[in-house]
């Protein structure tokens, strides 16, 4: 690493870097260049450890036995519990459903929440710019329950207008369904105000927050959002876990979403009668192992400067944008004041998995093709774009990397 | 350069996808599909017409996509055409295992050696639908239409 890489911020991405085994990897003989974070982020030893040491020495099913280590891993379970509240500022760890991750967990308000209050002709407000997670099963509601789904446009630059998104939302609308940061443009929408314009004609908003709890530090009381969506493995923690906030007088009034195990008051004969939230929405053996990964991940998180990350962030970013602006042949899709560290682009006469093979054999992984997003690609007129995506332990060497390497597709492909 | 790169990128196939044989539609067309790949969202589209003696008389296609696509649609259209349905499946049993790195059966010397600038792929797994979405969408024409998928 040169002497360029170092920031000058409180975070020192370089130090970080030690706590990732496979940043020192070589791919095709390469160091790897892993700017595919907004696909899946990699683990610190400290979250692959936590979990590790939990299954040697503390793990059993959780609510169950009176065992000993059932008591362990139960605590482990609901201290992670307590440390996502903490991570999004909820006031209560009731109000924290663990989910196997967030297209899980805009399914169970989907199913439990929306489902039950949908007539025909009601209206769902959502963004073009949704990952298919937060359109998928709004389109379920449309097939199944005569839901009506009204797109919100974007500005050029890929930004929210909140007058648009408001217009959007008449009195047929029952919810607004909107990311806080893109996983395409990195634009970060106006959350809170979006929130305050929904609220003013009593219609709730869920936040998809699968990019947004990576980049923004959350606090889903200060933007009074109704139901936040997060996952574990873009946030350094494992897959197969995520987790729902909902308002707790939402989540009392929800239905069960699956059934089993745990999610229970009383099974008779005849009858059943559900727990209380959140664990009437937790059915059967709970993703126990990776709850605890996912608290570790949080807290590795916390252990840096929340801010001092996000700058560091912005400046790859920033660096980025300005290193690609020497290739005329290049169109960044997303330029929206203030977004986070995603870069997507089109390349004039290459397409994006040429680009994407390419960067890959000089050790860059990228991700090319739609990203989940098609509305999105209509929007822009595309099929896809290449995607760089920015995490904490990126460099700006790394940054130039990738431009050379662009360069050298460039000669390759024309 | 990585050699790998530079046999899948060779000439012959950037030639091939920057001026595609066979480009466009076909008017009066007897078969015609619609391949996708929900892999990049590419799309295309094959048009055959089926001369009264069996073989493909004509052929054209219609899309967007990558450059292995491109060629391997180029390709395929300028070898298919004057083919029986027969040795248009043969020529792509062959290409398939061409592109997949197995073992190449049953083609005359002149398919194999101009298929052989597509064996590159093989190197390249992730990328091996992007070859085989025009060929898939060519035998699903053959079959009376419809739409193919490369997944």
């Amino acid at each position: 690493m040169t002497a360029q890489s170092k920031i000058n911020t409180a975070f020192d991405p370089l130090a970080a870097r030690k706590d990732f085994d496979i940043l020192s990897k070589t791919v095709y003989g390469k160091p790897l260049v892993y700017l595919d974070n907004a696909a899946s982020a990699q683990k610190p030893r400290q979250v692959l450890d936590a979990m590790r040491d939990f299954a040697a020495k503390e793990y059993a099913n959780v609510h169950r036995g009176v065992h000993y280590l059932s008591a362990t891993a139960t605590d482990r379970y609901e201290a992670a519990r307590e440390t996502v509240r903490g991570f999004l500022n909820a006031s209560s760890v009731d109000e924290i459903v663990f989910t196997k991750g967030g297209t899980e967990a805009i399914n169970l308000v989907s199913y439990s929440y929306l489902a039950p209050r949908i007539q025909p002709g009601d209206e769902i407000v959502l963004s073009v710019m949704e990952h298919h997670s937060n359109i998928v099963p709004w389109h379920f509601l449309r097939e199944r329950n005569g839901a009506v789904l009204r797109w919100v446009d974007l500005r050029d630059d890929g930004s929210l207008d909140v007058e648009t998104l408001d217009a959007a939302i008449g009195p047929k609308t029952k919810l607004v369904a909107v990311a806080h940061i893109s996983n395409v443009l990195g634009t970060v929408t106006p959350l809170k105000e979006i929130v305050a314009r929904a609220h003013a004609k009593g219609v709730p908003v869920l936040a998809d927050g699968c990019q947004g709890a990576v980049h923004e530090i959350v606090d889903v009381r200060g933007l009074d959002v109704d139901f936040y969506a997060l996952t574990g493995h873009k946030l350094y923690g494992p897959t197969g876990i995520g987790a729902l906030y909902a308002k707790k007088a939402h989540l009392k009034s929800m239905q069960p979403f699956n059934g089993g195990g745990e999610m229970i008051h009383e099974v008779t004969r005849a009858a059943v009668s559900y727990a209380d939230p959140p664990a009437r929405f937790e059915a059967g053996t709970p993703p126990i192992i990776e709850s605890v990964g996912l608290a570790a991940a949080l807290d590795y998180l916390n252990s840096f400067d929340r801010v001092a990350v996000k700058a560091h962030e912005h400046d790859l970013l920033a660096y980025a944008r300005d290193g690609v602006r020497q290739f005329n042949w290049l169109r960044v899709i997303g330029d929206a004041p203030g977004k986070a560290s995603i870069l997507s682009f089109e390349a004039e006469g290459m397409h994006a998995h040429d680009l994407a093979t390419i960067l890959d054999r000089e050790g860059v992984a990228v991700r090319a093709g739609h990203h989940c997003a098609q509305p999105l690609m209509e929007r822009f007129g595309v099929a896809s774009t290449t995607r760089a995506s920015f995490a904490l332990y990126n460099t700006r060497t790394e940054v130039d990397v990738m431009i050379a390497a662009l360069a050298k597709a460039r000669k390759i492909l024309t | 350069m990585d050699d790998s790169l530079r046999e899948l990128y060779q000439e012959v196939i950037l030639d091939h996808s920057r001026h595609p044989r066979h480009f466009g539609k076909l008017e009066h067309a007897t078969n015609t599909a619609q391949g996708y790949n929900p892999l990049c969202g590419d799309r295309i589209t094959i048009y055959l017409m089926l001369g009264e003696n069996g073989r493909i008389a004509d052929v054209k296609f219609e899309g967007k996509g990558c450059a292995i696509s491109q060629a391997s649609a180029s390709l395929m259209t300028d070898m298919i055409t004057g083919k029986t349905i027969t040795e248009a499946e043969i020529l792509m049993g062959g290409f398939l295992n061409l592109v997949k790195g197995e073992k190449v059966e049953g083609l005359n010397e002149d398919d194999r050696e101009t298929l052989n600038v597509m064996a590159g792929v093989s190197a390249f797994p992730m990328r091996v639908k992007c070859a085989t979405l025009a060929w898939h969408t060519m035998k699903s024409a053959l079959e009376g239409g419809g739409s193919a998928k490369t997944e």
